[in-house]
């Protein structure tokens, strides 16, 4: 069958159990749409978050990053997935304890002040906001590239969907939508890995195939990449550092810190019926998304293999252009891979040297989309890798979408400015916020101001520097007030801010970055994505000082530290 | 009882700050030190076709985390009944 015909059956089929799915598990109360009634199954969780947690970035870019970067992409592996042993430990259960809705609302309680639940709104909203305009993107290319249709109407298109199953189904339908979304985009992860590494090792676990022998030789697959690479000139695959140490371990510290931070993963903590079940739920949420990640690695290394093994079937002797596969001509279409034949020989030449190397452009992003293609694998496989990346992209859209509006409805209306509106009004303020959120994001997607790898950075970031320090700070020190926590949301998001545009231009417009994105100018040589961990430290130390110049907080704000610590008297996720 | 009650929920956050610190301790040395600040010197001992650094920053890492988070889980279960203040 046509891959055209096969990719609509499958993506089809895909959006349809996802739409049914939302009127199935619509919601009815606010404690439904917020927290999903609060009757969760741990493992149900874990996987809704996992789909919740891994996006667009990670199903299609991180596997590229990491064939290009070699070891220098494991920032991405290590921050990505270690943030949870702190979001276990550090957060998760305490704040399952307390049962609240949302992370604003608990920041406001335990500072006691009204400024606080504000200041904690516009973190999350600037955080959340920059990351769903970067899935909105990733849903229009995948969109358009998979329907042959326009950027525009793709994205159109994908709004649609998002509206309708995240507006009606609250947390409820989300949660049960990721959880068939979790499972689409492992076995499309997956499937063509196997595939893959039994071609190439004879083993059929990824994971184990990548530290195997290449099938019939002596040599193993990583060492056979190394030299691959260093023949062509490129850096050693599995020894390449991107900049400095400093910066590697900053960086990963910094989407740690971050993954702890972003909301839309916490208020999944709050769907568990038991605190000890949010301690196991965040296990399980590790589990499933180690799956994708530990395979990552393995589909990064053997694309590029492949890759390089196509365009140089043998030592010394190049493909013919003319005689190029039909991946390649199709990828050439999109303008994501160029080639130029410099030496006018008809032949391809890929090199690390500019001045002879003539596949001028090769975009990272394409890597894993391209991967099953490469390697020669049936079309349905291919199919179901664009069923998968769209699986990626609207899950986390729509956790994020609900993160948002349950601020804007929840703690600026309800909690804040109208607190007299019913449960009822609340709800439909709930939906508008979230179709406003959508019709927002919809807009930047239109006219993207050079977001992608930049907005997901930022999105790290300002959730490492503003959220996670404060949060932490509320449970683990009964001495850390109001003054403390708001001087130091403040100083952390202000300068995490202030480092990315001087260097990265003021909401991204490169012309007023008023230091340059220059290597020099870098502070300590840790580039503008890897901030958030200094931010984050400067939220602490201005916190703690600004707290111990300061009154301590009223006793019974103590108390309520005291009694988030154990689990004992946990109830079910409440507005008041 | 308020005083007896007092003191136990101090040492029950006793124990769980001690887990805490040793599990944090792993969860620092397989990732920060193992798959960077050593990774070079781990580099020249081979795990099959890995690179022994190499294969903590992009394999050893995330199955610790898991480890650890399950540990963590049920070591807290334990000492929840231990001191009686499970839900």
């Amino acid at each position: 069958m046509e891959l055209q015909t096969l990719t609509f059956i499958v993506v089809g089929i895909t959006f349809a159990i996802y739409i049914g799915i939302a009127f199935w598990a619509r919601a009815s109360s606010t404690s439904e749409f917020y927290v999903a009634g609060g009757g969760i199954h741990p493992i149900a969780n874990g996987m809704a978050t996992a789909a919740d947690w891994m996006s667009a970035a990670s199903f299609i870019s991180m596997a590229g990053l990491i064939a290009f970067y070699g070891y220098g992409g494991s920032v991405f592996l290590m921050g990505w997935t270690g943030g949870y042993v702190l979001l276990a430990m550090l957060l998760a259960p305490y704040l399952r304890k307390y049962g609240k809705f949302t992370v604003p609302e608990f920041i406001g309680d335990r500072y006691y002040s009204k400024v606080a639940r504000i200041v904690a709104v516009i973190c999350l909203i600037i955080a959340s906001v920059t990351y769903v305009i970067g899935q909105m993107k990733g849903i229009g290319v995948a969109f358009s590239r998979f329907l042959e249709v326009s950027y525009e109407l793709g994205l159109l298109i994908g709004m649609g969907i998002v509206f309708i199953y995240a507006v009606i189904g609250g947390m409820k339908g989300i949660t049960y939508t990721q959880i068939a979304q979790y499972c689409v985009l492992i076995f499309a992860y997956t499937i063509p890995a196997i595939f893959i590494s039994l071609n190439l090792t004879g083993n059929p676990i990824p994971q184990l195939g990548l530290g195997s022998m290449m099938v019939g030789t002596e040599t193993y697959l990583l060492d056979r990449l190394d030299q691959v690479v260093t023949e062509l000139g490129f850096a050693e695959y599995t020894t390449l550092t991107r900049l400095s140490p400093l910066n590697t371990f900053v960086y990963t510290l910094s989407l740690m810190i971050g993954t702890a931070g972003l909301p839309h993963v916490i208020i999944r903590f709050f769907t568990v019926t038991k605190v000890s079940d949010a301690r196991v739920s965040a296990g399980w949420a590790l589990i499933f998304i180690t799956i994708l990640y530990t395979t990552a690695p393995a589909v990064a290394a053997m694309a590029r293999l492949n890759l390089h093994e196509t365009i140089q079937p043998s030592n010394g002797e190049n493909l013919v252009y003319d005689e190029r596969p039909a991946w390649f001509k199709n990828w050439e279409k999109t303008g994501l891979l160029k080639f130029e034949d410099k030496n006018n020989d008809g032949r391809i030449s890929y090199t690390a040297d500019k001045a002879t190397n003539e596949m001028v452009k090769v975009d990272k992003d394409i890597m894993v989309l391209a991967n099953p293609e490469i390697a020669k694998l049936p079309n349905w496989v291919i199919a179901l890798v664009a069923a998968g990346g769209l699986a990626a992209a609207l899950s986390t859209a729509a956790g994020l979408l609900l993160a948002i509006a349950s601020s804007i409805s929840h703690d600026l209306l309800k909690g804040v400015f109208r607190p007299e509106i019913t449960e009822k009004q609340e709800l439909l303020a709930s939906r508008i916020a979230m179709a406003g959120a959508i019709a927002l994001a919809g807009y930047f997607g239109f006219n993207p101001p050079d977001f992608a790898a930049g907005t997901v950075a930022l999105a790290f970031g300002l959730a490492a520097s503003s959220i996670f320090p404060v949060l932490m700070m509320g449970i683990f020190s009964k001495r850390i007030n109001k003054e403390g926590a708001i001087a130091g949301m403040v100083a952390g998001l202000s300068i995490t801010l202030l480092y990315v545009f001087q260097h990265k231009g003021i909401m991204f417009v490169a012309s007023t970055s008023y230091l340059g994105d220059m290597q020099p100018n870098w502070f300590m040589g840790i580039e503008p994505n890897a901030f958030g961990a200094i931010g984050a430290a400067v939220n602490f130390f201005v916190a703690y000082v600004v707290s111990m110049m300061t009154a301590e907080p009223p006793e019974h704000i103590q108390h309520m530290v005291e009694d988030i610590r154990v689990p004992v008297g946990a109830g079910s996720a409440q507005s008041h | 009882m308020a005083e007896y009650d007092q003191e136990k929920r101090k040492a029950y956050w006793r124990e769980n700050v001690r887990l805490m610190v040793v599990l944090l301790s792993v969860w620092f040395t397989i990732s920060y030190l193992c798959g960077i600040v050593f990774v070079e010197e781990l580099n020249t001992i081979r795990l099959g076709g890995y690179k022994l650094g190499f294969w903590f920053a992009q394999q050893g890492s995330m199955y610790g985390f898991v480890a650890i988070t399950f540990i963590y889980a049920r070591r807290m279960a334990a000492l929840d009944r231990k001191y009686d203040l499970h839900e």
